[in-house]
């Protein structure tokens, strides 16, 4: 059976700027679970410990939003993400005194070594652990595979390949599925984490499970970073007709992304212009709104500032340079 | 006649440090470096310069000749570690200079308050995001109350080795607490990351304060008045761009401050700022221990 991890109340953030209100988690972490998914994420979108002037202040803290969700689940695993460099265990310690059960632990597709302590950590805590390797485009089969091992040897109970700036092709996500498949051991999970900024998210999910993949990131009307994530209730569809077993009811996801989530995205979150130049030049899909306000504030073209990132290599939490590009953009033209 | 002095941990720390002290300092004599691996490039690298080194860490350390003679010992090891190192080197009576985010000993950031432990047995260096960034956010407090910075601190993936790797946590917290400590701030933010981009880029550090409106020219004067002085010792320290104001939606001026940092390129190469701004810290604080006879 896959694992279908939702992500509307952590990548969701992003689209949101990190608004939700308690009221909106608990509703939404109500219906993902009486539709049956296997976890539920929700924090901050730049992890526990995300809110700041870099990424956003959120309208909540992590604890608060996390509280809410525990308040209403009855099924789905309560999981969190973190960044080590932007959070510690000690947040991580704190999340799962209100609840969460299930932790992804993210880093840049090449450092998975800062994240030994916190993998250890969390499986001290009796946590379901998941290894996170970020932008993984940016590194090839082999090399992501070594570094999953890695994470692997920590203690990691899964390794996913997230494609974080939706700019992996159909076969570039199989290649690394595969080399995971190669390299782990056969109990350890393989997931995966797509953008939509390439309009592959589905297809590419589809890919990953065909190659070995057993845990998939999906949510609510796509709702994410970027031009989103891989939408649930697209996926669901999907699934069904591939026979694919996976836990879930199509028409109450359906029903929750048309009414719950889709009325609150101030921008839309879908491929646009913007959108597609994350994947296209191959930019973290989080700094999109960022460079937004950036290319509003000093007169640049967004579409310039992603771009100059992307040639820049820029990796995940790096939001601070996106107004120092937008200044040297401005001070050229 | 120069004073003697040891380092503990040949990675890239300890090594940047004893090129520093070799070529650099007119008044302190780099006698030791310990490591723990027999193949640390760093140990060959103290050997091919005359420098007496041990693989057995502080023990190896204690047993060597020069020991006796060494009046400061520079940890660049980690934290963990770092706790044991104290008490051993307490015990020989000698004074620590700590390169780890340990934060035994109160925080040292040399252009901000040089003076204001010198009596302490162990002085802490709190970390390169610290090193980097404190002196932005003092010179920011000084003019008007900070009452929230926040700093980004982005090194190059090779610069960071296995300790520093296995000190994320401590980084973030050590850095954040001396940003309010001897930063100023009253709430404050580190975070730090790693890129792996080829060719390796230069350490970047973007600080971020949030305070009432103020006089927007006596900030920024301010702030190119600590740049100049950073310089003295960090030549390689320089503003990226203006210093940035506007108002942030809670109605408090947002000052954000865009930070380049090249190294001395001593250990490693130019990219390397992040080890740079530590050393030089590390430098300056034991060389003011000498100037006034607390060695």
């Amino acid at each position: 059976m896959i694992y279908v991890q939702d992500v509307t109340l952590r990548d969701g953030m992003h689209p949101l700027r990190h608004q939700y209100t308690l009221e909106q988690v608990r509703v939404i972490a109500r219906a993902l679970d009486d539709a049956g998914v296997s976890a539920i994420e929700v924090c901050h979108g730049d992890g526990l410990n995300g809110s700041s002037l870099n990424y956003g202040f959120g309208r909540h803290t992590d604890l608060e939003w996390i509280e809410a969700a525990a308040e209403v689940l009855e099924r789905a695993a309560l999981t969190a993400l973190m960044l080590p460099g932007i959070c510690t265990t000690d947040d991580l310690r704190a999340a799962h005194g209100v609840g969460v059960r299930s932790v992804r632990v993210a880093t840049h597709c090449t450092e998975a070594d800062i994240a030994q302590q916190h993998i250890e950590y969390a499986r001290g805590l009796g946590l379901d652990v998941s290894g996170f390797l970020m932008m993984a485009h940016l590194a090839s089969p082999a090399e992501l595979a070594a570094q999953a091992r890695l994470m692997e040897s920590y203690g990691a109970h899964c390794v996913y390949v997230t494609d974080s700036a939706g700019a992996l092709l159909m076969h570039q996500v199989a290649e690394r599925i595969d080399a995971y498949r190669q390299t782990l051991d056969p109990a350890t999970g393989v997931g995966i984490h797509c953008h939509d900024n390439l309009s592959l998210a589905v297809a590419n999910s589809v890919v990953a499970i065909q190659n070995g993949a057993n845990r998939v990131d999906a949510s609510l009307a796509g709702m994410g970073a970027g031009a989103g994530n891989c939408p649930l209730e697209v996926f669901v569809a999907v699934a069904n007709r591939l026979g694919l077993e996976h836990g879930c009811e199509l028409y109450p996801l359906m029903d929750a992304a048309e009414s719950l989530v889709r009325p609150l995205q101030d921008r839309p979150v879908r491929v646009d212009r913007e959108s597609l130049t994350l994947g296209y030049a191959g930019v973290y899909s989080s700094f999109l709104r960022h460079a937004e306000a950036a290319s509003e504030r000093y007169g640049v073209d967004a579409r310039d500032i992603l771009d100059e990132l992307g040639r820049r290599k820029m990796v995940g939490g790096q939001e601070d340079m996106i107004v120092d590009v937008a200044l040297d953009l401005a001070g050229r033209s | 006649m120069k004073t003697p002095v040891a380092i503990l941990g040949s990675g890239n720390i300890g090594t940047d440090l004893m090129l520093k002290l070799r070529h650099r300092s007119p008044l302190l004599a780099c006698a030791a470096l310990a490591g723990i691996d027999p193949a640390s490039p760093g140990l060959a690298r103290a050997r091919s310069e005359d420098i007496e080194t041990t693989h057995r860490g502080i023990e190896g350390l204690l047993a060597l000749d020069c020991f006796e003679s060494v009046r400061i010992v520079f940890d660049a090891t980690t934290a963990a570690a770092h706790r044991h190192h104290d008490e051993v080197l307490r015990r020989h009576g000698k004074r620590i200079i700590d390169l780890t985010p340990a934060a035994i000993g109160p925080y040292v950031v040399p252009v901000v308050n040089l003076d204001a432990h010198l009596e302490a047995p162990n002085i802490n260096n709190v970390t390169c995001g610290g090193q980097a960034t404190i002196p932005m956010v003092h010179a920011v407090s000084r003019v008007v109350p900070v009452d929230y910075a926040e700093v980004v601190c982005t090194v190059a993936s090779r610069s960071a080795g296995p300790g520093t790797r296995q000190n994320i946590d401590e980084f973030t917290r050590t850095t954040a607490r001396a940003l309010e400590v001897i930063g100023g701030a009253a709430r404050a933010k580190a975070i730090i990351i790693l890129n792996p981009a080829e060719p390796p880029l230069h350490m970047r550090n973007t600080i971020f304060t949030l305070s009432r409106p103020a006089a927007e020219a006596e900030i920024a004067s301010s702030v190119a008045a600590m740049v100049t002085e950073l310089q003295t010792y960090v030549p390689g320290y320089r503003l990226k761009q203006a210093v940035q104001f506007h108002r942030h939606e809670t109605g408090q001026l947002q000052t954000s401050i865009f930070v380049c940092l090249e190294g001395a390129g001593d250990h490693l190469q130019r990219y390397a700022g992040n080890l740079d701004v530590m050393t030089s810290a590390a430098r300056k604080t034991a060389e003011r221990l000498v100037v006034k006879g607390l060695a």
